[in-house]
């Protein structure tokens, strides 16, 4: 045992080395801050406050909230939180209890949405630039090889092929996160597919079997979609499906066509929408298209920067976008 | 050949070598009866009454339940609750962890808490805590999660705070009263078997979103151990010092009070330090509702498919949870020596503790001052550690491709498929009657009430057959665990020097949470059922092997050394004379691996393996379906608390083996 003198010299002499360090290292002080950050946010026009962005768990969706979250930040002053949350119920949740202001990339969701905007809590504010293509992809080397796999007529000739360990007798088809739009099994049962549905349960596992597909020339067929950063990294091909026609998706057990495309729409509160903070008028005329979602996501995984840098990067590549959201 | 890999599974539980027991068939030879029967019958009614639901299809009694869970939604109460946490939390944020606009950093910048921290440490414990809660906290903001790591341990601390204000006079209560005691047992089974995402789903409905969610989660999560330990060590204290101090003629609540209380302290202050684990335990998944803390940057992490982002969070996890066990720990034991008057002058040291303040004070000062000592400065740290480990999971990986697909191959062709499809293509009544007859088997007739009540609800759930795919993948993870659990718990046993180095991997593989390791074993296994079988493996093996461990040292060395003297084999000696006499370790082992891979039914669901996992994560993201969710997560607690009991009862068959 120590005396106790002895321990309140060592702490106290470890406390002092550590305030000695930090003076050294100079740097300023916390009010001058405080004033720059003041002055910043007077500058960018007053008073946008605070910012509360609802982020999807997935690397596209990153990308549209930390672009439009830092051009918030550095042109007009905002303090932009990052809700991260579940799609569909939860996220329209905290659009009615303030907790968030906007969803930047909505897929689907009708029922929620039409239920949020009923109920005055949300508003529907349209396209978000981005199209989303939802549908049945098989990696490229299985394309190039085989190209009749293409055609969904052809895919019980090849069942045998795709079956896995997890598919007993049939072919497997990977679905994807529970919480995405799929009705795979209803397209496969009145199709008449032999195949059976094995969800990978999430954008990572998906985007792992995908790859590892690729690598190892394994046949795979699931579900994906564009935009998706992936897409730069390794090829996919898109099988083709009964095509889609007006209402054929109307009953879910009935779906017997392909997914429809998807306009991607934002959707804001009522409340911060009607709240004039400037934060509003720039989700309102931003956009974002494929190509350039595509571009940050690739810079967050393939390159392995932060979102925060990712999105600066863009931003500072791409003035003359910027530039239409502020005007 | 299905028949003859099927029977496999059971053994490790049912059939370690029986001792003579004269004039009774052995459990063993039950058991195959009972498979031999189950398997004729299968063979001519496989795939008939199946109660297969598919993962959009629902019930009416999911919708039922859906409706009741809709009518909860957000009361008044529930509304005040919201509020008040959410009170607290930010008023907690923004002292130590989220700078309010325009002001850069929160009131108290990193060096003052640091500096309070420590103090704290020292006047709770020793130096040597404050050493290491100081080196802790400067690792935080080191690898440049200041603010997730504040956010952690507030709503850890919080939550541990509600738990234990609703916990200890519940603890009181059952440890006065036998009554007590079994009305609250069962509850606090239910709260420790219900998989945290069926939680986060109704106290979603409840709370909504953030703070008030993650506190509520972790609160219900966390509440248990305080109760059962603390619980315990009241009832235990010895009725000797009760009557001694009855003779002066106390009352019930001096009693307490001057008594029970203090003499459980030691016990008690272990209850919080469970209860403190249990709380970090439960960050990751509240990450998932936008709960404040560490749980965030490793969720997405695990979107972003990047191994090394998530570990970095991941191990600051384990290290607050190292920091908070070892200084409650230290605490309880210098409250124990300070009780029993040892330890020094207590006018010196409140004087000592009294002129530390005056730095700490500078501290605090300094770091509303100076912006270094405020907002901690960032370096490259993380991001280089976080590319060195993806590079090294991407040789790992790739190196083991060929192999880790072969032995997928051969246990889900060799052992998870012929089994499923016994249990899961049986017809409900078939596989019932023959759950209920091993259960008999294995853990006699006090294992009649449990299999009866758990298999009838998991019938009357509506989600059977995704429930017997799960048991499968439970009993084959389990076989697994118990294969490891043997070969390295009998080698620790045997050998100080392997226990030592192999004991901090297992603790490590117990407390680092699973979403950081997902990636690697996806990558290696693909969306798969024996994905999560690993994941299960991962968690559940250490306190497997360390049971196992335990239980081998603890037979007697007089009774190997008789061993020995008779010329037996270092074969001979384990199977003939350790492995025996350890029997109830065994059993205890098998039970907690079960319960441990339980556990992880959800997040199979996350990579592949479907079934109750999957209803419960849909659930989460349909409102429409919190129903079934919520039907799933039942289930899981059923099947929890169905096989605990069984094994429980054959445990207590199989007599103390340490």
């Amino acid at each position: 045992m120590l005396d106790p003198i002895k321990r309140r010299a060592g702490l106290s002499a470890l406390a002092a080395a550590a305030l000695l360090a930090l003076t050294a290292c100079g740097g300023g002080s916390v009010s001058e801050q405080t004033e720059a950050n003041e002055e910043q946010a007077a500058a960018a026009g007053g008073d946008c406050g605070e910012f509360n962005i609802l982020v999807h768990p997935w690397v596209g969706y990153t990308a549209d909230a930390y672009v439009v979250g830092h051009v918030a930040e550095e042109e007009l002053g905002c303090t932009v939180n990052y809700v991260e949350l579940k799609e569909g119920g939860p996220s329209y949740q905290a659009l009615a209890s303030g907790d968030g202001d906007v969803i930047l990339e909505e897929w689907s969701h009708q029922a929620e949405l039409e239920a949020a905007v009923a109920d005055g809590t949300a508003v529907d504010l349209g396209s978000m630039g981005a199209v989303g293509i939802i549908g049945w992809y098989v990696p490229g080397w299985l394309a190039e090889e085989h190209p009749e796999v293409l055609n969904w007529e052809n895919l019980n000739d090849f069942a045998d092929e795709f079956r896995t360990s997890e598919s007993g007798n049939q072919g497997q088809f990977l679905g994807s996160d529970p919480t995405y739009t799929q009705y795979d099994e209803a397209i496969i049962k009145n199709l008449g597919l032999n195949f059976k549905v094995v969800f990978s349960g999430g954008e990572t596992a998906t985007v792992e079997a995908f790859e590892k597909a690729q690598k190892n020339k394994e046949w795979l067929l699931g579900y994906f979609w564009e935009p998706h950063y992936i897409h730069a990294e390794i090829p996919f091909a898109r099988v083709e499906l009964p095509p889609y026609e007006e209402g054929c998706d109307k009953n879910k057990a009935e779906v017997d066509c392909d997914y429809a495309e998807t306009e991607l729409k934002k959707v804001a509160s009522k409340e911060f929408m009607d709240s004039g903070s400037p934060a509003a008028s720039l989700v309102e005329k931003w956009t974002l298209s494929n190509e350039d979602q595509n571009q940050i996501a690739a810079y967050i995984t393939a390159d392995g920067m932060s979102p925060e840098d990712a999105a600066a990067k863009w931003v500072e590549d791409n003035p003359d976008k910027v530039e239409a959201w502020l005007g | 050949m299905a028949t003859a890999t099927v029977a496999r599974p059971v053994e490790p539980g049912a059939a370690p070598p029986p001792p003579p027991e004269p004039r009774r068939v052995p459990r063993w030879v039950w058991a195959l009866v009972v498979l031999g029967l189950w398997i004729l019958v299968w063979s001519f009614t496989r795939g008939d009454d199946t109660l297969f639901v598919s993962g959009t299809e629902q019930t009416d009694l999911h919708e039922r339940i859906t409706d009741i869970a809709d009518g909860l939604g957000g009361s008044a109460i529930t509304g005040v609750i919201a509020d008040g946490i959410n009170a607290i939390v930010e008023t907690l944020q923004g002292l130590i962890s989220t700078p309010e606009a325009p002001r850069p950093a929160p009131q108290i910048g990193w060096l003052g808490v640091v500096a309070i921290a420590t103090w704290v440490g020292y006047a709770v414990a020793s130096w040597r805590i404050a050493l290491l809660v100081a080196a802790s906290f400067v690792s935080f903001g080191l690898f440049g999660f200041w603010e997730d790591s504040m956010d952690l341990l507030i709503v850890t601390l919080v939550s541990v705070f509600f738990a234990v204000l609703i916990g200890f006079p519940v603890a009181i209560a059952i440890g006065l009263s036998r009554t007590a005691s079994r009305i609250v047992t069962p509850v606090l089974d239910l709260l420790q078997t219900m998989p945290t995402f069926v939680y986060l789903m109704f106290v979603f409905i409840l709370f909504g979103i953030g703070a008030p969610n993650a506190v509520v989660c972790t609160v219900a999560y966390a509440l248990p151990p305080i109760v059962r330990i603390a619980g315990f060590g009241i009832r235990d204290v010895s009725p000797a010092a009760i009557e001694a101090t009855d003779s002066l003629g106390q009352t019930t609540w001096q009693r307490l009070w001057k008594v029970q209380v203090p003499m459980a302290r030691r016990t008690i202050i272990l209850g919080l330090n469970q209860t403190i684990l249990a709380a970090l335990s439960i960050a990751i998944i509240a990450g998932y509702v936008n709960g404040p803390g560490l749980g965030k940057p490793v969720l997405s992490a695990l979107t972003q498919n990047n191994f090394g982002a998530g570990l970095v969070p991941g191990l600051l996890i384990v290290v607050m949870g190292i920091m908070l066990d070892r200084t409650t720990t230290a605490a309880s034991e210098r409250s124990e020596r300070v009780a029993r008057g040892g330890g020094e002058d207590p006018r010196r040291r409140r004087i000592v503790l009294g002129s530390l303040l005056v730095p700490v004070a500078v501290a605090v000062w300094y770091s509303r001052y100076a912006i270094d000592a405020a907002v901690f400065p960032s370096n490259d740290l993380a991001s280089s550690v976080a590319s060195r480990a993806n590079d090294w999971m991407e040789s790992i990986t790739s190196a083991l491709d060929g192999p880790s697909g072969a032995f997928k191959d051969a246990v889900t062709y060799g052992l998870l498929n012929p089994l499923q499809s016994l249990l899961a293509e049986s017809p409900w009544w078939l596989a019932y009657a023959g759950l209920l007859a091993l259960s008999l088997v294995v853990g006699g007739l006090r294992a009649l009430v449990p299999a009866v009540v758990g298999l009838t609800g998991i019938y009357l759930l509506d989600l059977w057959n995704d429930t017997m795919v799960v048991l499968n993948m439970t009993i084959v993870a389990t076989a697994l665990v118990m294969v490891l659990a043997l070969v390295f718990g009998v080698w620790m046993a045997r050998s100080r020097r392997v226990d030592l180095i192999v004991r901090p991997t297992l603790d490590a593989g117990q407390t680092i949470p699973a979403f950081v390791y997902l990636i690697p074993v996806l990558a290696l296994f693909g969306p798969t059922r024996f994905t999560a079988i690993v994941a299960g493996i991962i968690y559940a093996a250490p306190a497997a092997i360390k049971l196992v461990a335990d239980g081998v040292r603890g037979v007697g060395e007089t009774v190997v050394e008789a061993g020995r003297s008779t010329g037996s084999t270092t074969w001979q000696e384990i199977t003939k004379v350790q492995l025996p006499m350890a029997k109830g370790s065994l059993v205890l082992a098998t039970n907690q691996g079960l319960l441990y891979v339980l556990a992880m039914v959800v997040i199979g669901g996350l990579v592949g393996a479907g079934a109750l996992g999957y209803d419960v994560v849909y659930a989460l993201a349909h409102a429409d379906y919190a129903g079934k969710g919520a039907a799933a997560g039942f289930s899981i607690v059923l099947l929890g608390i169905l096989i605990d009991r069984v094994m429980r009862a054959a445990a207590d068959r199989a007599g103390p083996g340490r």
